[in-house]
């Protein structure tokens, strides 16, 4: 699997070059983004971080056999677990931040005093550990976006230009989903599918589409009457490439502004699927949901939780903020308040 | 080869009343327009003249309908009859149009010229270079100063008659056979409404081109039209020339409009109006639609449905006032 993800890493480095060479080339989105970046530098700057981090955590390679040791051999390991070591650098059970003795029993430490975040249970570092969660947690939202956005443009967006049948057709399907319980469909979901990455991502994406389809629906409604469109009908423009050319690159930024929204909630519901038992494999959830038991105790053991914790709050904190400042930018209405 | 460049024979638009049944909107309307001749179609708000200017290019928004006994006959071929993809060719290529609101008929998220532009590869197979140098020819020849920087402008930057420039540009590109004007110059202010008129007549007698040209207003009128025909509540009440429908009207309709045009000379008097309001389509009255609201209305009017009354070869009216004048 570790190559596919280099695979995937390569593709997201291009596709973003692609993306910034478009920006820079078009006036449009330079100056917004610009205007983007003066506004809220440090929030871009943390998830530019947590994207590093995420990059770093997803390109993985075997050691050569003469390189490796006994402990690592055979094993893909990334950039991350190059750096921690988490083969060695673990205790036997709990310590507190930065002690130098075990938690329990007193023992001294393996590695006393460099434990940032402290260990956990099985004695692993709390850093690595939410470090590990970063990647886990932006694929969450990112894959359920690229899930999400296309479903829901095509519904939404041919519902809304062509209306009628496909329009009765989106709407029925959209009720019936709302009607279900997402919850439980969720379960039903992950439980036909499975529990990997892909899988959850898919079950969510197809539980959360009907929001943003709404948008979508709602918005072609709107531009299908415009001037220009109808100018472009009568240029003898296609409605394929009236789509194409005039109502997608109009609703361009509600895609932007949506992915931002929902890819917060997608990475706090997934704490809820941890919550009961059928979220990821080392994701913040896991962390906090294991924390539950551990903040009963006397003397309380917080670190596992504060790790997770606020590593979520921050990454939620700064794509609801940079989502906030998008929207002021680009949004028409709030744009000519400024002036 | 004397054939006109469009014929519209008998054209019926209707929509669905809401308690079943259609609305007609446009009531067997027929007229002609030859090649290179500027026809002006000039009526009040919701008579009919837009969506007659809508039906020739075939885009009468639904559920609005043309009645099947509808012709309009285009450079010898039968519009109605045309399959989608032909249709989508004849627009834009061989029948050009421009909008009432040249504000809001750009979009607005990309650059003018790649608009104009996308309308070239629509329908001309050349190069993107060759379709760049083509609407920057034509840029210049619409009267856009400094094209090359405009090519890259996005609407917002032109001020609206600029805008409204690079839409007659757009419905050029082609060099089609008709332009048809919807109201091109009432939301620009009088000093570019002139500007802009001028460029449409240079550019007909230039390219060649025929234009229907859509207005309530006579001033527009007397200044590009050949010929004038006159619609109320969906008909067609009275065509002819310019001069002839300007200094002798005929139809009460045609001339109550002309009285209350606004004149410098008649300063201090009370302008003149015509009485009531144009009937919406579905509350048209029975015989003569105008007999309402015409003071001249006598037996007939009420009961039966005037017809065509020629006055010379290019002048006619429907109306029994003037039929029963011109009988021998």
């Amino acid at each position: 699997m570790h190559w596919l993800s280099n695979i995937v890493v390569v593709l997201l480095l291009v596709g973003a070059v692609l993306a910034g060479r478009h920006v820079i080339r078009d006036r449009f989105w330079r100056e917004n983004a610009i205007q983007l970046w003066r506004r809220r530098p440090v929030t871009i700057v943390i998830i530019g971080i947590y994207l590093l981090i995420a990059l770093l955590d997803s390109i993985a390679w075997v050691d050569m056999p003469s390189e490796a040791d006994a402990l690592t051999s055979g094993k893909p390991r990334t950039v991350i677990d190059r750096i921690f070591r988490p083969e060695a650098f673990k205790e036997a059970s709990y310590s507190a931040p930065l002690a130098d003795v075990e938690f329990y029993g007193g023992k001294p430490l393996l590695f006393p005093g460099t434990h940032l975040l402290g260990t956990d249970l099985l004695g692993r570092d709390v850093v690595y550990r939410t470090l590990k969660g970063v990647r886990v947690a932006l694929l969450i939202g990112g894959l359920t976006s690229l899930v999400v956005i296309p479903i829901a443009l095509l519904f939404g967006v041919s519902a809304g230009y062509w209306g009628r049948r496909i329009d009765d057709a989106v709407f029925f399907a959209m009720t019936v989903l709302a009607s279900v319980p997402s919850l439980l469909l969720l379960i039903a979901l992950i439980m036909v599918l499975g529990r990997g990455t892909v899988q959850v991502c898919v079950a969510l994406g197809v539980t959360g589409w009907v929001h943003f389809c709404r948008i979508a629906r709602g918005e072609t409604l709107k531009l299908r009457e415009a001037d220009y469109v109808a100018a472009a009908r009568a240029l003898g423009v296609s409605d394929a490439a009236i789509i194409r050319r005039h109502i997608l690159p109009n609703i361009a930024h509600l895609v932007i502004i949506t992915f931002a929204l929902s890819f917060t909630g997608l990475v706090l519901s997934e704490t809820i699927l941890s919550y009961l038992g059928i979220g990821l494999e080392g994701s913040w959830g896991q962390m906090i949901d294991q924390a539950r038991n551990e903040l009963s105790r006397t003397p309380i053991i917080w670190w596992n939780l504060a790790g997770a914790s606020v590593a979520l709050f921050v990454l939620v904190l700064a794509v609801n903020m940079l989502a906030d400042a998008m929207r002021d930018i680009i949004d028409p209405r709030t744009r000519r308040e400024e002036r | 080869m004397n054939e006109p460049l469009l014929t519209v024979e008998n054209l019926s638009i209707s929509f669905p009343g809401s308690s079943g049944g259609r609305i007609g909107v446009v009531d067997r309307v027929g007229f002609t327009i030859k090649a290179g001749e500027t026809l002006a179609l000039v009526g009040e708000s919701g008579c009919g003249k837009s969506m007659t200017a809508l039906a020739i290019m075939r885009l009468v928004p639904k559920p609005g309908r043309i009645d099947e006994a509808s012709r309009i006959r285009f450079d010898g071929r039968d519009l109605l009859a045309l399959a989608v993809p032909q249709m989508r060719r004849v627009r834009g290529a061989s029948i050009g149009m421009i909008f009432q609101e040249p504000m809001t008929s750009l979009n607005p998220v990309t650059t003018v010229g790649e608009q104009v532009l996308e309308a070239v590869e629509l329908h001309a197979d050349i190069s993107r270079g060759e379709a760049r140098s083509r609407v920057l020819e034509l840029f210049a020849l619409v009267g856009i100063p400094d094209p090359k920087a405009r090519f890259a402008a996005y609407p917002h930057q032109l001020s609206g008659g600029l805008k409204q420039r690079v839409m007659i540009a757009m419905a050029m590109v082609m060099r089609p056979r008709l332009l048809i004007a919807d109201e091109p110059t009432t939301a620009l202010d009088a000093t570019i409404r002139a500007q802009i008129l001028e460029l449409l007549r240079d550019l007909s007698a230039k390219t060649g081109t025929a234009v229907l040209l859509i207005t309530h207003d006579f001033g527009v009128v007397n200044e590009v039209a050949d010929r004038v025909a006159v619609m109320y509540a969906g008909g067609i009440v009275e065509e002819g020339t310019r001069v002839e429908l300007l200094s002798r009207p005929r139809h009460p309709y045609t001339q109550g409009l002309l009285r209350s045009i606004p004149r410098p000379e008649a300063r201090g008097h009370r302008l003149e109006e015509i009485k009531g309001a144009v009937p919406r389509p579905g509350h048209w009255p029975a015989g003569c639609r105008f007999h309402t609201r015409c003071s001249f209305a006598f037996e007939p009017c009420p009961v039966d449905e005037p017809g065509r009354t020629s006055l010379s070869s290019t002048h006619a009216a429907r109306c029994h006032l003037v039929a029963r004048e011109a009988r021998p």
